[in-house]
């Protein structure tokens, strides 16, 4: 079985991020980017399937700027086995559309039984790739996966919705969006990092990917206008006396001081 | 690094006492390759993903939960990263051996269970073991299948290791030899597999043995209750008649000391770096509690008194990291240099690639050490009264730094190590220490050279203010030499002035250390350099100039009396003399960056 697995290269969501001066990014230098949470369990899924199977393929492709090779061989660490770069620094503010055709054109290239995703990129958290890659591929998707089982060439997918379970099943190949807790991720041992050095990683250009120049430049479907921080939380009160008497405050802070009953 | 560490060339150990180093000859963090961080990450991660959520497990010695975890770094490979490939190993550098042991250093615990298993447990063999003894236990130890643990100390022999009481005695066939006898306060004690004993052949020749668990002469005392690192198990192992086959001899008979110490060596510098990542941990979390933390309306973090605390425990702690890299840096460089085919290499890896620098070694382990406690002592204070319950870390913190100025020689024997061997190289003169107290003597009856004050180049105070450093060691060292002579060589009758001399050997090699780290920051460009980094330096070059001259005043006063006293000591006026910086703003200044930065690149 050849799973392709598509990995965002993201900041980690332990650091406190900073808007630069230009509005629109974030200031780079001091951030520490990694392997986007979800898309680890993409990579544990691919490997688990590859490894029950006894034999197949793990493809990892990331469209980012060339310091994504991080995450790539972190996931080559892992235990994939090769992966592809599309590399342009403008994928970082591309629209969710650009992003997907970009994996798209290796989807294409590559005709993987299955495609992994995480169910959405930590940081700007669009949910897009995955429905959007099933459209440009005409194949079955399902996203925010919590339990998958493949036989026979056919996918069955758990995927929890308010107050209940919803069971997908469809033929291969589909594209799945991962959730937390379909698996849980391995490390990457010293012996998986000592042969991830080994492995390639095939670097190619927006264009060979056939994304055109304008769609990441001028030309962009979605502009990012303005980022801001959230403001910042104003200090919390820890009430005192009986519990009665704290109630009888609660409710009048919540009704005369924030107004929100 | 493996590019860049071809253009470095091999540095002696103590050379920072002589020469000014080139900023191509030192290791710091920063250099680190992409794979090399992986390595370091993989650590922390499973610090935070498998070590943290069984801190309390840990720490009560529930059962099995340490040695499972060493079993899920052995499959990761975090036990053998330095061993050599053909066992297992990932025949890693040894600085990156330190990455891994500052990563797992959260929990003290833990880490002592681990650094001894990696270190003491399992080094005896990869570098004094036979073919076969390699063959038979190394593969397990790297995995954690087998656990290792390292028996020196007995109840009347600590400090004294060589006083040991346990015998080993051949029987008549020469098969096996019976050892017997009690090993007190042994790491690992209660779930090693396998124990590295050094008892006394016919009650003379110091001797190492490997010793099995299930040997039948082998029982366990009951667990010592300790001050800190209550997590981690230690125990005596008692002797009767414990029958050990001759194959199992570590290394010759006789040769235990040389085994004991070398591999002491190298204990040292992997505590070093475990309690140097110790601190910048405990320091990383009080800075969060005391930005949270109100008083007076306002964050206690903002007070100049509290800043003071953080600031002066960073410098410390980054003088130290900056000390450990580059020493590890000089070590791998070193073991670089010996053949890889070469069938003694093991040996001449520990007999001369690590021993060459034992005096950085002993430098480290003081240095980081009591950088630790002071750290950790000012933790449990910017926390105030909740740092003296159980309800936050910092008082775990403060217990478990303790153990560090004890074990792996404690810190005076260590600092007659550094002292002394200083000594010794001085005197047969493989550094030229005592020259270089010539020429300053005849600097110091010559005219004053006043020296070019308007040299505003990056650093360019500090870097003088380490040559000053040197040439303190120069003077102490050198009215020792010329006063004691052949005396010195009665350590007991003159240690405090060997401790003294260790002292400002010290703070030399921690200036010089910051120095160039924060020099070659600036040449790499790195973020942040001219103002957090630079001001860590200044702070500590500053303090540690003033700590050497009253170090160096008392130490001269009690070699040298009158006209010779008055001499010296207006030498010392000349060779400490600096314009302070304005250490109370560069305090406020660092504060503040920790306060507002997420990664502080100690
Ligand atoms: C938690 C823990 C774990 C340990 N793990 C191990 C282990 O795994 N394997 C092992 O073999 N040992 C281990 N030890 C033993 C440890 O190495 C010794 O405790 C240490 O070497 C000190 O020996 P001692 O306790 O007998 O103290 P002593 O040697 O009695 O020293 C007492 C004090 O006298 C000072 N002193 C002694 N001689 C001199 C001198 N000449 N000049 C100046 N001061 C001097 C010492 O510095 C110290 O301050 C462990 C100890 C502890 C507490
Ligand atoms: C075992 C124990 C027994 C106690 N018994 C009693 C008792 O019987 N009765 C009672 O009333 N209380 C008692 N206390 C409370 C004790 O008096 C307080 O813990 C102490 O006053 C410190 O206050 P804090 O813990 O809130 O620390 P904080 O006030 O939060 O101080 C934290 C740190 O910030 C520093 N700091 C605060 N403000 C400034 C400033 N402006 N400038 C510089 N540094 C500053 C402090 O010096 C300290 O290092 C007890 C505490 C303990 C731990």
């Amino acid at each position: 079985m050849k799973i392709l697995v598509g990995l965002k290269h993201v900041p980690d969501t332990e650091t406190k991020v900073k808007v630069a001066d230009d509005g629109v990014s974030l200031v780079e230098a001091g951030i520490k980017f990694v392997m986007s949470p979800y898309d680890e369990y993409a990579v544990e899924e691919a490997l688990k399937l590859k490894e029950a199977a006894g034999e197949g393929e793990v493809l990892l492709v990331c469209a980012g700027p060339e310091s994504a090779t991080a995450t790539l061989r972190q996931g080559l660490a892992m235990g994939a086995d090769r992966a592809v770069l599309i590399q342009d620094p403008r994928f970082d503010r591309a629209d969710g559309l650009v992003r997907a055709s970009a994996l798209a054109s290796v989807a294409t290239q590559e005709s993987p039984d299955l495609v992994l995703l995480g169910k959405q990129g930590v940081g700007t958290d669009e949910s897009q790739t995955v429905p959007m890659l099933g459209e440009l591929l005409d194949l079955p998707h399902v996203s925010a996966v919590g339990t998958l089982e493949i036989v026979d060439g056919r996918f069955t997918a758990h995927r929890e919705i308010e107050g209940a379970v919803e069971v997908m099943e469809g033929s291969l190949p589909a594209i799945l969006g991962c959730e937390k807790g379909l698996n849980e991720p391995r490390y990457a041992s010293l012996k998986g990092i000592m042969q991830a050095k080994k492995k390639t990683i095939d670097v190619r250009s927006a264009a060979d990917a056939g994304i055109e120049d304008g769609a990441l430049g001028e030309g962009k479907m979605v502009v990012w206008e303005k980022l801001d921080l959230p403001a910042p939380r104003s200090g919390a009160r820890i009430l005192e006396g009986e519990i009665d008497d704290q109630v009888v405050e609660l409710v009048r802070c919540l009704r005369e001081e924030e107004k929100v009953i | 690094m493996a590019t860049e560490e071809k253009e470095m060339k091999v540095t002696r150990g103590c050379n920072f006492l002589v020469d000014e180093a080139s900023l191509d000859d030192v290791f710091i963090p920063e250099e680190f390759d992409e794979e090399q961080q992986m390595v370091g990450q993989l650590a922390r991660d499973f610090y935070d993903g498998s070590v943290a959520p069984v801190n309390d497990e840990i720490e009560a010695l529930a059962d099995g939960v340490t040695v499972n975890l060493l079993k899920e770094a052995g499959e990761l490979g975090l036990l053998s990263v330095d061993l050599p490939e053909r066992f297992g190993g990932f025949a890693q550098t040894k600085a990156v051996s330190m990455l891994v042991a500052e990563s797992l250093c959260k929990n003290a615990s833990f880490n002592t269970a681990f650094s001894c298993h990696t270190g003491i447990g399992s080094l005896p063999i990869v570098y004094f073991g036979t073919e076969e003894q390699k063959q038979k236990f190394l593969p397990g130890l790297a995995t954690g299948e087998i656990i290792g643990a390292y028996a020196l100390t007995e109840a009347g022999s600590g400090s004294d290791a060589l006083a040991a009481r346990t015998t080993a005695v051949l029987n008549d066939e020469g098969t096996e030899y019976v050892l017997n006898g009690e090993k007190l306060f042994i790491t690992n004690g209660n779930f090693a597999d396998l124990f590295i004993v050094f008892a006394k052949v016919d009650g003379e020749q110091f001797t190492a043995f490997i010793i099995e668990k299930n040997n039948e002469g082998l029982s366990l005392g009951a667990e010592e209750k300790k001050m800190g690192i209550k997590g981690s198990s230690t125990t005596s192992v008692i002797l009767q008649d414990a029958k050990v086959p001759v194959e199992n001899v570590l290394g010759e008979i006789g040769n235990g000391a040389r085994i004991a110490f070398n591999i002491l060596n190298v204990g040292r510098f992997k505590l070093a770096a475990a309690v140097t990542g110790g601190g910048i941990a405990a320091m990383k979390e009080t800075v969060e509690y005391a930005k949270g933390r109100q008083q007076f309306g306002r964050p206690i973090a903002e007070f100049g008194m509290v800043q003071h605390k953080i600031a002066e425990s960073l410098s410390r702690l980054y003088a130290a990291r900056s000390a450990i890299y580059r020493t590890a840096g000089y070590i791998d460089q070193n073991i670089a240099t010996i053949d890889v085919t070469d069938p003694e290499r093991d040996s001449k890896v520990i007999d001369s690639a690590i021993r060459e620098y034992m005096v950085e070694c002993s430098i480290l382990k003081v240095f980081c050490s009591e950088a630790l406690d002071y750290t950790v002592d000012e933790v449990v204070q910017i926390y105030g009264g909740y740092g003296y319950t159980q309800e936050y870390g910092a008082e775990r913190y403060y217990r478990d730094s303790r153990i560090n100025r004890i074990f792996e020689g404690t810190n005076e024997i260590n600092r007659i190590v550094v002292g002394g061997e200083v000594m010794k190289r001085a005197a047969k003169n493989s550094i030229p220490l005592f020259a270089r107290a010539k020429a300053l003597l005849d600097e110091l009856t010559g005219f004053p050279d006043l020296g070019d004050d308007d040299d505003t180049s990056f650093l360019a105070n500090e870097r003088k203010l380490v040559n000053q450093a040197r040439k303190i060691v120069y003077l102490a060292a050198g009215t020792m030499g010329q006063t004691l002579g052949m005396k010195l060589q009665d350590v007991w009758g003159h240690e405090e002035l060997l401790g003294l001399l260790a002292d400002l050997i010290m703070e030399t090699y921690a200036m010089d250390s910051a120095v160039l780290r924060t020099m070659k920051l600036k040449e790499r460009g790195a973020p942040d350099v001219d103002t957090f980094h630079s001001a860590l330096t200044r702070l500590y070059c500053n303090e540690a100039m003033a700590r050497m001259e009253i170090t160096a005043r008392t130490l001269l006063s009690a070699i040298v009396e009158g006209d010779d006293l008055s001499m010296a000591l207006s030498g010392l006026r000349r060779t400490a003399k600096y314009a302070p910086a304005n250490t109370v703003a560069l305090r406020r200044e660092i504060a503040e960056y920790a306060a507002s930065h997420d990664d502080w690149g100690l």
